[in-house]
């Protein structure tokens, strides 16, 4: 089982990668849409990438609201 | 096969095969494989200049039936295979009208609609939809009326409507019923939530799930193997195997026609093209 701490770590990483976003940019706090520039078919991308990588299922309303990374891994957490 | 519509901006046909592009879509037909690519920005939304390029595709379709044995739809555009419906155009369209004239408008538009995705459904060659990214609305609905969905990772398969106060109107809840059940269409219409490629090989939609970018080389492999077999054998065993649900689809149609005349729709729309939301695609 992975800490909360792991899974936003995993999350940042992925993030930063997918997007290529130097990994160091991106904190825990940062709006994600704004720090990634990212729009919504992009997040609908990031989303799948989680959920492979983590292999969960996340509903997409679950991200109504969330805006920042600490926020998604909670989320995510929840359904590990 | 004929070319003269000036929307087609090339074309060539030999005993062998052909080849046409149109603003939206391009089509080939090479060895036995006929090739539909859909290459529409942003996303392949389908507005009424795409549904008469598919429109001549279908036409296009049944002269080439005899000389094909299967036929791969997909997309050339990185977000997707197809967004659904140009939300835009229905909203920009429906406040040029009167409201009987917009209501008759999106009838004549699903109508059209169903006659391509019936003409697809029932081609008597096996027909693949090779997917990836956003497979929304009428994008899934389209890849509903192929007999394979070969998906890459990354897809995303959803029945956003409801949130705009519709259910979908191409035929997709009496496809994917056809196919899957009715508590796969219930959870999926109303949550209006999108699955992944892995959950939709899980609950059956997809029959290859297959690496970033790898559908339309699984695709082809795929058609590759089709081609081994009797033609005849195996339109006759679609044909015993998917009916085509003539009824449901006219009362999904009704229904969708019957929402679409309340004014929440209107509000959804307009909703959906003002936004500025990050999130449109969201619920």
């Amino acid at each position: 089982m992975k800490t909360a701490d792991q899974t936003l770590d995993e999350i940042l990483t992925l993030a930063a990668a997918h997007f290529k976003v130097p990994r160091e940019k991106l904190r825990p706090d940062d709006d994600m849409f704004k720090t990634l520039g990212i729009d919504s078919l992009q997040t609908l991308d990031l989303l799948t990438k989680l959920e492979n990588h983590f292999q969960v299922e996340l509903p997409d309303y679950e991200l109504q609201g969330v805006s920042d990374f600490r926020t998604l891994a909670g989320k995510i957490q929840a359904r590990l | 096969m004929t070319t003269k519509d000036t929307k087609v901006h090339e074309g060539k046909a030999t005993s062998a095969g052909c080849a046409v592009s149109t603003d939206a879509l391009s089509w080939t037909l090479s060895d036995g494989v006929i090739e539909l690519a859909l290459h529409r920005a942003p996303c392949n939304e389908l507005g009424s200049a795409s549904l008469e390029e598919l429109e001549k595709f279908a036409t296009a379709l049944q002269r080439m039936q005899p000389d094909a044995y299967a036929l791969i739809i997909y997309s050339e555009l990185k977000p997707g295979f197809c967004a659904g419906a140009d939300l835009r155009e229905l909203y920009q369209r429906s406040q040029a009208m009167e409201k009987a004239a917009a209501a008759k408008g999106v009838r004549d538009f699903l109508e059209r609609i169903h006659r391509v995705l019936n003409l697809i459904d029932a081609a008597p060659l096996t027909t693949i939809a090779a997917v990836h990214g956003v497979t929304f609305g009428g994008g899934f609905e389209l890849a509903l009326a192929c007999d394979l969905i070969i998906a890459d990772k990354m897809t995303r398969f959803c029945f956003p409507e409801l949130r705009l106060g519709l259910i979908p109107g191409f035929g997709g809840i009496p496809r994917l019923k056809r196919d899957l059940g009715n508590a796969v269409v219930r959870d999926l219409l109303l949550t209006g939530r999108s699955i992944n490629a892995t959950k939709a090989q899980q609950i059956g939609l997809v029959s290859q799930l297959v690496g970033e970018g790898e559908a339309l080389g699984a695709a082809r492999a795929t058609a590759a193997q089709l081609g081994k077999f009797d033609r005849a054998t195996a339109a006759a065993a679609k044909k015993f195997i998917k009916p085509i649900p003539h009824e449901e689809l006219r009362q999904e149609m009704d229904l969708f026609c019957e929402l679409f005349a309340r004014p929440a729709v209107e509000a959804g729309l307009r909703k959906f093209v003002e936004s500025s939301d990050a999130q449109p695609y969201l619920p």
